[in-house]
């Protein structure tokens, strides 16, 4: 075997007989399914909670539309005082107090009435008796101009704007969002996966120091070599765990579901991504035409090309970084002084989730999503996020997309090579507490 | 015989600091070397240059009369000063990695490891892991990875230090026994002493450059003095030493006048002691003298001294 193969294989071994590590293996699965169940729950019993909102209601108007919901309720007084009607809900812990003061119109009143709550009311109750304000004045003054109820009732539509593209092609609503979703799901896996991984890179290289073993190792074989074969061993560890977590945890989910008996639709919104988008969208239209055209975009979505740059934005932007983690492990003598390094390669991770999330999603294809998807820091995050719209056209121009892996590759060679020069003199610096002006003069060594 | 190993003009600088400057060294095959100088002096910066861990600036390393070129580690065991294991890790299946980044096949290294193993009494540590080990028996373990590939040429940094006296004595042996199969070996250290009696050669350097180099017997040779200790047994002690301390430089005097015993360095003009012995024997019986050789520290503060003091 050769001497990279040897590397490889010790730090995979070591990294997947690693007590922690077998163990986070086999309980995350369990963690995240747990997490899932309780976010279901718990958004049930949140959407199950019943507010109760008192109405002292003084006037002649709005009397019939204190509906109760499930989600809200209405207890309505009768001549009781303004104080005598706060005291009991106050007594009976009710959400609230609506209170409509006596006057001459609707409009009057609505604009004298009051809600009286123990604090700042939530937006969900306001919006409720706004709108309840709302459709009375606009019935009544419809009304006043000469319709009735039932020609109201008529006028009001559930209106959606369709869509076409200039081949022809239906585009359906929120589409680039649960594209994006989706691309965006790879590009949160590329980050989870470098900031743990690269983690462990960093973690390893510090143990050869503390460990003082690190000169027998280059006595035998290349800095570069050592550094990369850690790197590659280390991601195949995380690799093995990945597949070992999708693998359970759909067994689990599945075991769950069928156990349990909950509507998979209740999972799914909970669940990780892209789930949520599928299971929304198709909840906002329930019409089977419509999801069988989301359906059908979904299938659409060109998989095969999507997994294939998802492979080389992963396997670039990984080694890019876990070599700049090896270069700061190897900087530091042991784990707290590893903190300044880290923060600035964590920033461009973040920043490229961010952008992606608020950026991309609205516009695939604008100004702050191509600049983003170029820089090599981001480009393995928000270029996935823009790639399921699809290449050439409609979707991400192909320049864009060779120009933004060349730049990457670049990148890729000159931070292997800065990190390689780092990690070489840094290995043999005991005692030594790095700072950036003292990396930059290992540069030149 | 062919030197193994050839340093020639060789520099290396870190900044503006010189850690090597235009350091040249020869050492003999099958031979024991001495790199001796104090700490900083450049010793561990020549090891890891000529274990290709780092690179000269100038000057080029030839091994066994080759340019030094990367397969030639395998031809290398080095022992460093900042030395260690990992821990976690099984005391076999380590060594077996260190054996197999080194070139050896697995089969070859495992039958090599269990020779060692029994040789120095360890059979049972196999799959004990290194955190298990007291430091003494890790260091056993680290001496045999450094041996197994049975390298041409060993280099031990500052071998001794960290080992006990039992454990630093059996290294010895072996490494004794290493250099009789024909291994060259290298040691360097700060402590000249500890490795005096078993180097045939040295190098001593100083702030990066070499000061003194060759063979240990004929640098003694040239640095006796003409000195000599000298016990005899005289009636007037006080007497014979006042005497000689007008015509001689005298130092470390003693006279015992119950056992009439007296003892004396002395400096003498020229190596001739015939007529000094002579004179000294009128005067009483002389029962010891030996020529004062100087050691290896006693020459490196000499040489170091001498040349601050012609610069």
């Amino acid at each position: 075997m050769s001497k990279l193969g040897l590397i490889i294989k010790r730090e995979y071994l070591a990294k997947v007989r690693n007590r922690s590590f077998v163990i986070m293996t086999f309980l995350s699965p369990i963690l995240m399914v747990g997490m899932v169940v309780l976010i279901a729950y718990l958004t049930k019993i949140n959407d199950s909670e019943t507010r109760v909102v008192g109405v002292l209601n003084e006037s002649v108007f709005y009397s019939t539309d204190f509906g109760s919901t499930e989600s809200m309720s209405f207890v309505i007084f009768e001549d009781v005082s303004l104080e005598q009607a706060k005291d009991s809900v106050i007594n009976q812990n009710f959400y609230g107090l609506l209170y409509l003061p006596e006057g001459g119109t609707a409009e009057e009143v609505a604009n004298s009435a009051f809600l009286y709550t123990k604090e700042a009311p939530i937006s969900g109750v306001v919006d409720r008796l706004d709108g309840i304000f709302r459709d009375r004045l606009r019935q009544q003054r419809l009304l006043e101009l000469g319709v009735t109820p039932a020609e109201f009732a008529s006028i009001d539509t559930d209106f959606q704007l369709r869509t076409e593209t200039f081949e022809g092609e239906r585009n359906l609503k929120g589409l680039n969002e649960l594209k994006a979703f989706i691309g965006g799901g790879f590009g949160y896996l590329i980050m989870m996966f470098i900031i743990i991984y690269g983690g462990f890179v960093m973690r390893s290289v510090i143990e050869e120091k503390t460990s003082r073993i690190i000169e027998v190792i280059i006595s035998s074989v290349k800095p570069f070599q050592l550094m990369m074969g850690k790197i590659i061993g280390t991601s195949l560890a995380g690799l093995t765990q990945f597949a070992i977590w999708i693998f359970s945890a759909s067994l689990l989910l599945f075991a769950i579901m069928s156990f349990m008996g909950l509507e998979s639709q209740a999972l799914e919104s909970a669940a990780v991504m892209p789930g949520p988008g599928v299971s929304e969208l198709s909840a906002m239209n329930p019409a089977g035409s419509e999801m069988q055209l989301y359906a059908n975009e979904l299938m659409r979505i060109p998989w095969v090309m999507l997994i294939f740059f998802f492979m080389v934005y992963f396997v670039l932007g990984y080694l890019i970084y876990s070599s700049i983690y090896a270069a700061i492990g190897a900087a530091v003598d042991n784990e707290t002084d590893t903190q300044q390094f880290i923060f600035p390669i964590i920033l461009p991770l973040m920043l490229a989730i961010y952008v992606g999330f608020f950026s991309v999603f609205g516009n695939p294809h604008g100004p702050i999503a191509v600049g983003f998807s170029l820089f090599p820091l981001t480009s393995p995050i928000v270029m996935l996020m823009r790639l399921p719209g699809g290449l050439g056209e409609g979707g991400v121009p192909i320049w864009q997309l060779v120009l933004s892996i060349f730049l990457l590759l670049v990148t890729f060679i000159g931070i292997v090579w800065l990190a390689a020069k780092i990690y070489r003199v840094g290995i043999l610096m005991y005692g030594k507490k790095a700072s950036y002006k003292e990396l930059f003069k290992w540069l030149k060594y | 015989m062919n030197p193994i190993l050839v340093a020639d003009r060789v520099t290396k600088r870190y900044g503006t600091n010189f850690a090597l400057n235009n350091v040249s060294l020869e050492i003999p095959s099958n031979s024991i070397y001495g790199l001796l100088g104090p700490n900083g002096a450049g010793k561990t910066t020549l090891i890891r240059i000529i274990n290709q861990i780092t690179y000269p600036d100038s000057g080029k390393i030839l091994f066994g009369g080759e340019p030094l070129l990367p397969h030639h580690v395998s031809m290398i065991g080095y022992l460093p000063e900042e030395r260690g294991l990992y821990k976690s890790m099984k005391v076999g299946e380590q060594a077996l990695y260190l054996a197999q980044l080194k070139g050896l096949p697995k089969a070859e290294a495992k039958k090599r490891l269990l020779y060692w193993f029994e040789r120095l009494q360890i059979g049972d540590w196999w799959n004990k892991k290194i955190q298990e080990l007291s430091k003494g028996m890790a260091q056993k373990i680290q001496f045999i990875v450094t041996v197994l590939h049975e390298p041409k040429l060993l280099i031990f940094d500052e071998p001794f230090s960290g080992f006990d006296p039992i454990n630093a004595n059996i290294i010895k042996e072996e490494i004794l026994h290493l250099k009789e199969r024909g291994t060259s070996i290298i040691f360097s250290t700060h402590r000249m002493e500890s490795v005096e009696e078993i180097c045939e050669y040295i190098a001593l350097l100083h702030n990066a450059e070499k000061i003194l180099d060759g063979k240990l017997s004929d640098i003694k040779k040239e640095y006796k003095n003409n000195v000599f200790t000298v016990g005899m047994i005289a009636q007037k002690g006080d007497e014979i030493l006042k005497e000689l301390s007008e015509r001689f430089q005298i130092s470390a005097s003693s006279y015992d006048p119950l056992e009439s015993q007296v003892e004396f360095k002395v400096k003498l003009p020229s190596p001739d002691t015939g007529s000094f012995l002579k004179h000294l024997s009128s005067k009483g019986t002389v029962n010891s003298f030996v020529e004062t050789i100087p050691s290896a520290n006693d020459i490196f503060i000499k040489t170091v001294q001498s040349k601050s003091t012609h610069e």
